[in-house]
């Protein structure tokens, strides 16, 4: 169009006129009423986590106020305190005590290994080896899980190459004596605690990485240096400057460690012993005994245990560094 | 400037980090060896021979065919569920405020917070108490259930990078609410969606906590090796499964990294 035509035609209103149809009427209605809009677009996934996972939850929850009649294996649907008294039998704690402190354990070993990559990832690789680094980390989060598990049934195996290593070196002995330990040994490494251990901080580990090297991140490297020109030893640098700076980084992945570990049933069942982890008892109060109200309750312990960790996590300032 | 550049780190802490990353890592490659191995009925090291055999065996196999399709056909739906719900949920938090926002992104966090043994429980119960029956739509309920806060995480990610003078630009310049979404938000946020629905995809195709809770007697890939790992029937199958698995959940995490890894929060640090 030319600038003579458009200068004679009619004087243009300033505001366009709206443009035509169902589409048109749309888009101006969301224009002029953004909270229609908001409602719009917040109504499908609400809708779906509340009906379908939230609801879920009560449905869940609700169940462990039933509880089961004994003799006929009948679910009583009245409200009852007893499946919960059920829980601290002695059998029962047995199973809580024994998961949380091998969340407990494995938590500490993550951090202890996750540390020294999260610090050199974080501080001396630079460029090229930094995406190294952060692909080390991410490529084994993200592999699957079964298959990490599988991978250290064939290590752990008796006739798996961990012994035959230990045996190239000499030292088997040194893995007989560990197995025929009380508590951590067993037939071989697959059907022990220690198997159990080591596969569940392998499988975990990269959760600790990511949020200790994201907090080590924000450490600046002169604070280190000031640190040892004041005349600090190394060990004292570390356990001044360095740890508690990377302390909420610890508590944040430690979320995952502990949570992960508490509600796993698989990898106990697949490397370990038949003494039973929460998820395990869970999931056979609900498969073979279906005992739902009882397996609901055993629920609620990670639940609780997991709000006290959370509410202790925050006051430590772990979701800064998520 | 900065002092901390060109240094070097000290030997042991070299040490320690190398030591850590083959730790994460050798355990992956030896599924490798483990494919090829002549060895039938034990796991033993080393393998006595190397072959190609159980490659033609495993493609054979109509029950594995079965499992891998199952498995695509329900992270595909999922992850297009996860995207749609994922996406407007983004959108809303990070372009408005109002009362609430903060427990809208918890309960999009909370299903890959809480242990999934909780969430599979919970679909199970309500399941039967609803008398629905285990099908196909019982497994994508759950799985697009905790995908959704993967796609969030990116897309609020991205959303907080785009500043939202060029939604107003767009409409000052007379473009209406569809166009400005097709033209203007779009292309913002493309690659973002795209590397949360690789991440989302991977996610399902692997779940197996609380697909054993939703699938009845429906076999995906995970319940699939689970079984096998639980029964063995054709332990060099497993393997060759095992490294195909390793495979197809490489290729999407890798290019998700390569989508996002210019931006302030790369896709699948967090899982």
């Amino acid at each position: 169009m030319s600038l003579d035509a458009a200068i004679s035609r009619a004087p243009t209103p300033a505001i366009l006129p709206g443009s035509g149809g169902m589409r048109g009427a749309l888009s101006d209605l969301f224009w002029r009423r953004p909270k229609f809009l908001l409602t719009l677009m917040l109504a499908p996934p609400l809708l779906w986590l509340g009906i379908v996972y939230i609801g879920s939850l009560f449905a869940l929850l609700a169940q462990s106020f039933f509880s089961i009649d004994e003799f006929s294996g009948l679910i009583n649907r009245e409200f009852t305190l007893k499946t919960y008294g059920d829980l601290f039998q002695a059998a029962n704690l047995d199973i809580i005590l024994r998961t949380v402190t091998m969340a407990a354990l494995v938590t500490l070993a993550s951090a202890v290994i996750a540390f020294p990559i999260a610090y050199y990832a974080a501080r001396y690789a630079r460029g090229r080896w930094k995406a190294l680094f952060y692909l080390g980390v991410m490529l084994p989060l993200w592999s699957s899980y079964l298959v990490k598990i599988y991978a250290w049934k064939l290590i752990l195996a008796k006739e798996g190459i961990l012994t035959w290593l230990l045996a190239k070196l000499n030292l088997l002995r040194l893995l007989d004596a560990w197995l025929s330990l009380p508590i951590v040994g067993g037939n071989s490494l697959s059907v022990s605690f220690t198997g159990t251990f080591i596969v569940f901080v392998y499988v975990w580990l990269p959760f600790m990485i990511l949020p200790v090297q994201a907090a080590l991140e924000r450490v600046p490297g002169n604070l280190v240096e000031a640190s040892s020109d004041l005349g600090a030893s190394p060990g004292q640098t570390f356990r001044n400057v360095l740890f508690p700076l990377a302390l909420p980084g610890i508590v944040a992945g430690s979320i995952f460690t502990f949570s992960l570990t508490l509600g796993d049933y698989i990898i106990p069942q697949i490397i370990g012993t038949s003494r039973l982890f929460i998820g395990q008892a869970v999931y056979s109060q609900q498969g073979t005994a279906g005992n739902i109200p009882l397996a609901a309750a055993f629920t609620v312990v990670p639940i609780v245990i997991m709000g006290f960790y959370l509410w202790g996590a925050k006051r430590m300032g772990a979701f800064d560094a998520l | 400037m900065r002092s901390d550049r060109g240094q070097r780190a000290p030997l042991g802490l070299k040490i320690a980090a190398a030591c850590g990353l083959l730790f994460l890592h050798l355990p992956i490659l030896l599924i490798f060896v483990y494919a090829f191995t002549t060895e039938e009925k034990s796991f033993v090291w080393p393998p006595p021979g190397l072959t190609t055999q159980w490659f033609a065996v495993t493609w054979n196999r109509p029950d594995v065919w079965d499992a891998l399709s199952l498995s695509v056909r329900v992270a595909a739906i999922s992850t297009a569920i996860a995207l749609v719900l994922g996406t407007l949920c983004a959108a809303a938090v990070s372009q408005t405020r109002f009362f609430g926002r903060e427990a809208i992104s918890l309960l999009v966090i909370l299903p890959i917070a809480l242990p999934g043994i909780i969430t599979g429980i919970a679909l199970r119960s309500a399941f039967s108490l609803a008398d629905i029956p285990f099908s196909f739509w019982t497994i994508v309920l759950g799985h697009a259930t905790f995908c959704v806060v993967v796609v969030y995480n990116n897309a609020v990610a991205r959303f907080r990078r785009t500043s939202g003078s060029m939604i107003e630009a767009s409409m000052d310049l007379g473009a209406d609410g569809f166009q400005t979404f097709r033209h203007v938000v779009l292309p913002n946020i493309a690659t973002a969606l795209l590397a949360g629905g690789m991440l989302a995809f991977a996610l399902s195709f692997d779940e197996v906590i609380v697909t054993t809770f939703t699938a009845g007697q429906q076999q995906t890939v995970p319940i699939w090796m689970l079984e096998e790992l639980i029964r063995p029937r054709q332990r060099p199958v497993t393997n060759v499964v095992a490294m195909v698995v390793v495979l197809v959940t490489l290729l999407p995490i890798l290019f998700a990294y390569y989508l996002t890894r210019d931006g302030d929060q790369i896709a699948g640090s967090g899982k």
